[in-house]
């Protein structure tokens, strides 16, 4: 068996860890694993339940080779209005073509339709099933709720494990030493609820922003997607086909080149109420659309709501940086983060090379986890190689805010702090639309924010110490976003993709991505041309 | 979010204190899982997609539900056919075809030429 070796100390020592648990992390660690290294994945939560991934349902960016394809990179490259990279498109969407054929040969059931198998759907729960049970199979050791924390380093800052805790073993602490890190920890959506993404509170880019890695796209995170006003289930495809009424039961026209996602989002930022139902859907459609998306549908009859026949209130859920294309800047056709021994995948990175300043939908999200972890866990396996294990001795634990503060804790500080950073994120009116003037106040107020995080924050009872740890460090982590994303939304001076800006409403000359990084200082600057934009 | 374990059904198989994504889950003393953290609860349902002997219910709400709400209620939870609904659309379980084998969605979305438009 291909599993880690477990040394003196409690340390782990391995080739490659990888930090997470839904597809960009499983398909990292097979393709390290098949590359013929150890791994272990650590992940927060259950492997196989954890993110917005398995708990939805997933269309995918499954594209034939031949003319089709190029008319499909052709399409998606204008509509990111510059951002993304054609190169960067080709290579992902091969691979994704290629890796689904694999999952295919591993046994997932994909339908069938005119005798040609449909891969352009991903079932949530049945793809990550499968998709644990091949990283089992393929010797990679698994460790279930075992979030980490904190990066290490060698004496020559190269990223050379992680450490955290066993929160099912008493809040052990635990710490594994590898030759190389595959952060794939997911986006950060801040906690708002939408579906299957409280996992999701950007972890890992708080550790990989302590190693000093940039970021790249964090104005591109202004996403919201429908869901039931009770609920969190946002899921938008089958409400293609709603008829939409507002509070007096009128219907509402969806005007030409809108949609009912967009006509949802401006009533949600007038504060007026809409309803949705499908009771415009034809007979024969309904069980199709039921079969395809259950868990649109169990939701709301769960709630007694019969969508066919029934009306319900919508509202609008942010997203963040899950449906957001923002995350840790790439250098290499590998997925190598900034930091040496770093590399990124899924939406732990940044998404703008294949889709720019859009979210894309959730098919470009796929195709990026499956392809960016294949090309992740390929190059982090290749470093590891290359480079042998350091002795664990010699490596040094790295984490700052939320693990060592400065000062006396103050207790409580985690929630106060989560519930400031959502006020300044969630309402559709602060993200949706940005004003200068909105942003200078939350810059000011995150800034505060982080250094009374910085001095202050910590356990702050003796009770449960592991889940108060990981509290503790989530709610850095979502001060430390919006610190990011707040300052790349100031300093992008235009409107494009996603990012609106009412002060300047038009499309501006900035054609080059926005890099941020930093914690008690955050910095911007360009992407600037010469050979540091990625060559594909 | 969660509100239901059903005592009758449950076989102490610690299942869904594994998976859940959130650890909302503690095993019992006498093995019934508890719900000791229904706060973390993210309403996924994949406790109930795990679940072998459909005895979970989650209920479709971003909150608790009040006291005396049927979505509470086991009997009526049981009645209305609610526990494992989400294991049988899957397919998961002894006997079933998976559910993805019904999945339709290449008829709906925007690359699919032929398929259904809104």
């Amino acid at each position: 068996m291909n599993r880690a070796d477990r040394l003196g100390s409690g340390t782990l020592h391995t080739d490659v860890l990888v930090i997470g648990g839904g597809p960009a992390a499983t398909w990292a660690a097979e393709s390290a694993a098949t590359a013929g290294v150890r791994v272990v994945l650590v992940d927060k939560g259950y492997c196989g339940a954890s993110g917005a991934a398995a708990a939805s349902g997933n269309n995918v960016w499954y594209v034939p080779p031949g003319p089709q394809r190029e008319a499909s990179i052709t399409k998606r490259a204008d509509q990111a209005q510059g951002l993304a990279d054609e190169g960067w498109m080709s290579r992902v969407v091969e691979t994704t073509w290629e890796r689904l054929f694999d999952l295919s040969d591993w046994g997932y059931p994909f339908p069938v339709d005119d005798g040609v198998q449909r891969r352009g759907s991903l079932q949530g729960p049945e793809y990550l099933r499968r998709m644990r049970r091949r990283v089992h199979r393929a010797g990679v050791q698994i460790l279930d709720h075992h979030p980490a924390l904190e990066l290490l380093v060698d004496d020559d800052g190269v990223v050379s494990g992680a450490a955290g805790i066993a929160r099912q073993d008493g809040g052990r602490r635990w710490q594994i030493a590898a030759g190389a890190v595959v952060l794939a920890t997911g986006g950060c959506a801040f906690l708002s609820g939408t579906f299957g993404t409280n996992v999701d509170t950007g972890d890992g880019h708080l550790m990989a922003a302590e190693a000093g890695a940039e970021l790249s796209g964090m104005e591109f995170s202004t996403h919201y997607g429908p869901s039931a006003a009770w609920g969190v289930h946002t899921k938008g495809r089958m409400l293609q086909f709603a008829t939409l009424f507002d509070e007096h039961g009128v219907r509402i026209d969806i005007p030409p080149g809108g949609s009912v996602r967009s006509v949802a989002m401006e009533r949600e930022i007038a504060g007026e109420r809409v309803y949705a139902s499908l009771v415009d859907v034809p007979g024969h459609l309904r069980p199709m659309m039921r079969n395809s998306q259950p868990n649109f549908f169990i939701p709301l009859e769960k709630a007694g709501i019969d969508v066919f026949r029934d009306r319900y209130p919508l509202r609008m859920v942010y997203e963040g940086t899950v449906r957001g294309t923002g995350g840790l800047r790439i250098v290499g056709d590998d997925c190598r983060t900034t930091v040496p021994g770093l590399f990124a995948a899924g939406d732990a990175a940044t998404r703008e090379l294949i889709t720019g300043g859009v979210s894309g939908g959730g098919s470009h999200n796929a195709a990026w986890a499956i392809s960016s972890g294949t090309f992740a866990g390929r190059g982090a396996a290749r470093f590891a190689a290359g480079r042998g294990i350091r002795a664990a001795g010699r490596l040094q634990a790295i984490g700052g805010t939320g693990l060592r503060p400065q000062q006396r804790p103050v207790p409580g500080l985690a929630a106060i702090m989560v519930r400031a950073v959502q006020e300044r994120i969630l309402p559709p009116r602060l993200t949706a639309r940005r004003t200068p003037e909105d942003l200078t106040i939350t810059e000011a107020s995150m800034e505060s924010l982080w250094q009374q995080a910085r001095d202050h924050l910590a356990v702050d009872q003796l009770h449960d110490q592991g889940r108060e740890l990981l509290k503790a460090r989530q709610a850095a982590a979502m001060v430390a976003h919006l610190r990011w994303i707040t300052a790349s939304a100031l300093y992008r001076q235009e409107s494009r993709g996603m990012h609106r800006r009412v002060d300047h409403p038009g499309r501006g000359d900035q054609d080059h991505r926005i890099l941020v990084g930093g914690l008690d200082t955050v910095r911007n600057r360009p992407e600037v041309e010469s050979g540091e934009r990625m060559a594909s | 979010m969660i509100e239901i374990v059903s005592r009758e059904r449950c076989v102490s198989c610690d299942i869904c204190v594994k998976v859940c994504p959130m650890n909302v889950f503690e095993r019992g003393a006498d093995g019934i899982p508890v719900i000791s953290r229904q706060v973390d609860c993210q309403t996924c349902f994949l406790c109930e997609a795990y679940c072998p002997t459909d005895a979970l219910y989650v209920a479709p709400y971003d909150h608790p539900a009040p006291a005396g709400s049927a979505q509470r209620d086991e009997a009526a939870q049981v009645a209305a056919g609610a526990l494992g609904a989400y294991r049988e659309v899957l397919g998961w379980g002894r006997g079933r075809r998976a559910g993805s084998l019904l999945d339709e969605n290449h008829r709906f979305g925007p690359n699919s030429p032929g398929g259904v438009r809104p």
